[in-house]
This record gives C-alpha cells, sequence and structure tokens, in this order.
C-alpha cells in the first residue's frame, strides 16, 4: 500500500513525538516529578508507529510494560498521558494506572500491561469479539521477545489460530528480557519460527525500518480483516535505555558497545534521510516537526504540573463500574 | 411449584439472559451441560476451548472489554489456576488501573468443595483467596433457585463476578422449586434460610443443608437454631448476619474451606467489630471450618476434615454454653 506524502510525514512526526515524550519522562522521572518506574519506548518507535499506521481507529491493541509508544501511535492524548505518569486526577486513570497502565477505549487501546505477556490473551479476546460482532476490526498484541517464553503466548497463539481470529501478534525482539540475552532465552533464532507451531505466517522485519514494518503489518492487517487468521510479526529492534529508570542510575547489565552500537541505527534518522532522499521533506520541514513536537510534549508536561493531585480518598473509587 | 436440579436451573439462567441479550456468549474448557444450549444458539456463542485456560480467561477479558459479556466456564477451579494471572492481574483490576474507562462484565464460573474423594487438588474451596483480592463480586449459591437468581444477576453485572457451584450441589441431581415466572436474586444479599431465636448458624453453600439439618435434629431439644446463607460474599450483606446475631446473641459460622482467613474468619471479623453485635453476644463466635490441612483422599480422614451436621451440632452446643 502506497502512503501519501503527508501520511509519511505524519509517521514521522510520531516518531519523533513517542521520542520526545519519552525522553521528558525519563528527565521528569530523574527529577523526581514521576513516581514509580518509566520503561522508556525510546529506540523502537518504529515498531509502534510502522504497526499503526496499518490500523483503524476502531481496531484494538494491547500493550505492555513499555507502552506509550503503542499509546501515542494509535491516537491517545498527549496530556492526558503526561498527567497519569504525574499521578494526577486528570490523568487517563485518574492517577491509578501510571505509565505501565495507561489505557483509551475510545481510540481502541485497550490498555497496557504489566504482566509479561499478559496482554496477549486480552488482545485474542478483542479479536474474539470482532469476529462475534461481525465486524471486520482486528486486534494486535504487542509484547517482547521475552514475553515469547510465557505460556500466554503459546496459548493465545493456539487459540487465534484454531479459531482463525483477526488477530496479530507482534514481537518488539529488543533482544533483551531486563538483563537476560534472547540469545541465551529463546529455543529458536527468531521468534517467528515459532509461528510454525501455530500454522501461521511468521515474519521477522527490521524494525529500525517503520516503512518495513508498516508493509509486513499491512499483510497481516489484510489477512486477518479477510477471516485469513492471524500472523506472528516480528520486529528486531532495540532499546536504548536501561530495562526500567530506576532512581539512583544504576549501570545497565547490557553490554555497553552494543547499546551504544544500536544507537548508531536511529529509526527516527533513519527515516528522516529516507524522507529528505525521496524528496517528501526538505531537512528544514523535519525540524520544524521536531519544534512543534518539543513544543507539544512541552505542552502536555505543563498541564500535568498544572494538574490537580487525586483526593486520598479517591483510592475508593471505581473498584467497581456501576 | 416445578422442581428443577441445580444444573438446570443454570441453563435455564442462561438460556433467558442469551434470548435476552446478544452479547452473552460462553467460553468453556468442556461442554458438559453447556451443550443442550447449542442448538439454540450456535457454537460461535457456546464455544468450546482447547485446554489453555491462561489463554480462554484472559480472551474472556478481552472480550468483556470489546463490548461482550463472556461467561467463563473452566469446570474445576484447581484446573484454572493455571489462569490466576489473568484471574488475579487482569480480571479483578483492570476496571479499577484503568480508572473506571470501561465496564468489564464477566462470569467467571469454577467449581470447588470437597466430599467426592478427589485428594487434595480437587477438593480445594478457595473462595477465601479470591474474597482478598478487591475487584471481584463472589458469588457461592446453594439451592438451584438461588443459583438461577444470582446467574442472571451476575450475567447483568457490569463486573467479573465469580460464580463458585459446589461440585457436590451441582452433581447431586436434587431438585427443588424454582418458579417458572422470570426473576433475578440481587448479588450481595443474604437469606434467612430458617428462622430461630436460640443461635444463629451462619453456612456457606453446601454447609447450608447440613446446618438446616443440624438446625432439624435440635429443633427436638427445644433448640431454635436461625440458620443464614449469605449467598455472596462479595460484597458481604452485613446487615442480615448482624441482625440475626444481634437478635440470637450466639453465632456459629460454616465454612468448607480452611480455617486460617476463612470466609468465615472474615465474617467473625464483621460481627465482633460492631459495636452493636459486640455488645449482643452471649458466647464467643464459633467457626467450623476445615482444619489447615490439604484436603486428604481416602474417605475416612476427608470426612474428619470437611464440616458436617455433627461437627454444626457440636460447635452449636459450645456456644451454648
Amino acid at each position: 500500500m502506497t502512503l501519501e506524502p503527508q501520511q509519511l510525514l505524519t509517521m514521522y512526526r510520531q516518531m519523533a513525538t513517542i521520542r520526545a515524550f519519552d525522553q521528558r519522562a525519563v528527565e521528569e522521572f530523574h527529577a523526581g516529578n514521576i513516581p514509580g518506574v518509566v520503561h522508556a519506548y525510546i529506540g523502537q518507535e518504529a515498531v509502534a508507529v510502522g504497526v499503526c499506521t496499518a490500523l483503524r481507529r476502531d481496531d484494538k491493541i494491547v500493550s505492555t510494560h513499555r507502552g506509550h509508544g503503542h499509546t501515542i501511535a494509535k491516537g491517545a492524548d498527549l496530556s492526558l498521558m503526561m498527567a497519569e505518569l504525574f499521578g494526577r486526577s486528570n490523568g487517563y486513570c485518574h492517577g491509578k494506572g501510571g505509565s505501565m497502565h495507561i489505557a483509551d477505549f475510545r481510540v481502541g487501546m485497550l490498555g497496557a500491561n504489566g504482566i509479561v505477556g499478559a496482554g496477549m490473551p486480552i488482545a485474542t479476546g478483542a479479536a474474539l469479539a470482532a469476529r462475534l460482532a461481525k465486524s471486520d476490526g482486528v486486534a494486535v498484541a504487542f509484547f517482547g521477545d521475552g514475553a515469547s517464553n510465557e505460556g500466554a503466548f503459546h496459548g493465545s497463539l493456539n487459540l487465534a489460530s484454531i479459531w482463525k481470529l483477526p488477530a496479530i501478534f507482534v514481537c518488539e525482539n529488543n533482544q533483551w528480557a531486563v538483563s537476560v540475552p534472547a540469545s541465551y532465552a529463546l529455543s529458536v533464532p527468531e521468534v517467528s519460527a515459532r509461528a510454525a507451531a501455530y500454522n501461521m505466517p511468521g515474519v521477522t522485519v527490521d524494525g529500525i525500518d517503520v516503512l518495513a514494518v508498516y508493509e509486513a503489518a499491512v499483510q497481516a492487517v489484510r489477512r486477518a480483516r479477510a477471516g485469513e487468521g492471524p500472523t506472528l510479526l516480528e520486529c528486531m529492534t532495540h532499546r536504548w535505555r536501561i530495562h526500567s529508570e530506576q532512581r539512583g542510575n544504576p549501570t545497565d547489565p547490557r553490554p555497553r558497545d552494543a547499546v551504544e552500537a544500536a544507537q548508531q541505527h536511529d529509526p527516527i534518522t533513519v527515516f528522516g534521510t529516507r524522507l529528505q532522499e525521496q524528496g517528501v521533506a526538505t531537512a528544514a520541514a523535519l525540524a520544524q516537526i521536531d519544534r512543534e513536537v518539543r513544543e507539544a510534549i512541552e505542552a502536555a508536561v505543563a498541564f500535568a504540573k498544572a494538574s490537580p493531585v487525586p483526593k486520598p480518598e479517591d483510592a475508593l473509587l471505581d473498584v467497581f463500574a456501576p | 411449584m416445578r422442581e428443577l436440579t441445580y444444573t438446570e436451573a443454570l441453563l435455564e439462567a442462561f438460556r433467558e439472559e442469551m434470548r435476552r441479550d446478544p452479547t452473552v456468549f460462553h467460553l468453556c474448557g468442556g461442554l458438559g451441560p453447556l451443550a443442550s444450549l447449542i442448538p439454540e444458539f450456535g457454537e460461535e456463542r457456546v464455544r468450546v476451548c482447547p485446554i489453555s485456560e491462561e489463554a480462554y480467561v484472559g480472551a474472556s477479558i478481552g472480550a468483556a472489554g470489546s463490548g461482550f459479556r463472556p461467561i467463563v466456564s473452566p469446570g474445576m477451579m484447581t484446573f484454572a489456576f493455571t489462569a490466576m494471572d489473568q484471574i488475579v492481574n487482569q480480571m479483578a483490576k483492570i476496571h479499577y488501573m484503568f480508572g473506571g474507562q470501561a465496564p468489564f462484565p464477566i462470569v467467571f464460573r469454577a467449581s470447588t468443595g470437597g466430599g467426592r474423594s478427589a485428594a487434595a487438588q480437587h477438593s480445594q474451596s478457595p473462595h477465601p483467596m479470591f474474597m482478598n483480592l478487591a475487584g471481584l463480586k463472589i458469588v457461592m449459591p446453594t439451592t438451584p433457585y438461588d443459583a438461577k437468581g444470582l446467574m442472571k444477576s451476575a450475567i447483568r453485572d457490569n463486573n467479573p463476578v465469580v460464580f463458585f457451584e459446589d461440585q457436590i450441589l451441582a452433581a447431586q441431581g436434587v431438585k427443588s422449586p424454582v418458579p417458572e415466572e422470570d426473576y433475578t436474586i440481587p448479588i450481595g444479599v443474604a437469606e434467612v434460610k430458617r428462622q430461630g431465636r436460640d443461635v444463629t448458624v451462619i453456612a456457606i453453600a453446601k454447609m447450608v443443608p447440613e446446618a438446616l439439618a443440624a438446625a432439624a435434629e435440635l429443633a427436638s431439644e427445644g433448640i431454635a437454631v436461625e440458620v443464614v446463607d449469605p449467598r455472596t460474599l462479595v460484597p458481604m450483606d452485613k446487615g442480615t448476619l448482624r441482625t440475626s446475631v444481634q437478635k440470637t446473641g450466639r453465632v456459629v459460622i460454616v465454612d468448607e474451606a480452611c480455617m486460617t482467613c476463612s470466609a468465615a474468619a472474615e465474617i467473625a471479623a464483621l460481627l465482633s467489630e460492631d459495636a452493636a453485635t459486640f455488645r449482643a453476644l452471649k458466647a464467643p463466635p464459633k467457626r467450623v471450618c476445615a482444619p489447615d490441612v490439604p484436603i486428604p483422599y481416602s474417605p475416612i480422614m476427608e470426612r474428619f476434615c470437611l464440616p458436617d451436621k455433627t461437627r454444626i451440632v457440636a460447635g452449636i452446643r459450645e456456644v451454648l454454653g
């Protein structure tokens, strides 16, 4: 599917937005303004944007502990996200979820999840709902290489396969499950090889290349909408930051040269260069987008900082739905 | 009035609610009696699952978050412990954690309880664990009438409702009256199953018939036992329980779970921390529960562990002094 220049620029803007959002989230975390934990998506932007560009607003996604990128790419509001990170009462979850649990059901974002692999059965259920509703909607489960060793991965792929559900399982293989390398923890060289066990296509693409991710996602979405069943799409990528930001900045357990080498292939720079080579945008036009993105993020931070803190007793609300 | 078994009453609740609301559907680990729903509702809405409890219990959550009302039936609760992440970390917390953005209407049915020589894994009464999770409503009915009325309410509820079906009550095939007219029983309302002035017995699930048998036996001695069935464990109908104990001044709480942190323990606390109830007590509250052991296989040892009419009678005599 050929993308119009405007769509390509929107993808660039989304990638830049995710990068700037998480850079600011990391800063605000270390400044002590964000409690809890922050798992930065920096370096993996091409995956969220490539996949979500292939989706409609009414399609569903389920995300992970590293969920800001998916949430932004699906169209969530930056200010409500940042306010949630700050634990404020007008954040997405009224301060009850934080960084790991942002959801926006209006845009089909059914929630980030703090348990590795746990979103996959939930996404499978969203795909089942699309089937039961006789719609052509699809559901995407984002997860990591580590989650592909969970029972939830195997159970979900099997269920989606036998029922031919419109599900797309997107593995963001950043090659590290916290501090355990995929080269050690996986029984196969590529997670996509596991698709064979569940009788579905398994594809591995360069997750630095947003257009490669997009093209593969389009194929998977087309297949899902046509009732042909699920796809396992593996995107090879790199996490630039430590697994999660922590007070006192402990050392990343991964070899430093590998992390630095990965950072030489910045998905945003790669995409920006390509847009210039293809004459879609000038360097000045991209710089203008970068400025606008930074302003939008600053506005979100300002919104969060000006937002009210919850009343302590609000902790008692929303245990049950009316 | 016509009479139905526990299972027939539940099937009738399913049929009525599936006709009423096209978003109601089943995900089940095995069809069993649900097979009788297929001719009317089809295999799309009565969906047999592979033995992947984690996957299909999780799928019920995703479907509920997408506008459906799944009824998920893994069979024995003990098998569904493999889905505990989805129940504990997801189902119980997802509504709250996302700030109440979306309802998650799910009925999670599972059988519990001992008494069939099924040994430690398949004779458990884990309802107290679930009471401690915050975010799940928990229903544990005793009679076919209550089972049907509470199941209809559970299906219409906008929250995850854990519906525990005692495996003996469900399997024994005893019939009792269930009216033909449409009715529901609200979640969170206990019922006084037998009136009495001398002592209150609060009993859960299949301990209710045992308590009623104990009450009948003691009636011949002139002891009037009041039997109260909470029917719902979360939210607990504190008012009805306290009112009964304030009337009788004595209470025996019967729960098949192991005693430590049992539902009986919670009920004892709800009664004794209430000033009016505490002042009305003429004797300390008495719990009749299983001892803190895994339930054994051999019938003679299993009978020793599980509460029954004899132990309830002994408990009543103890609080009567």
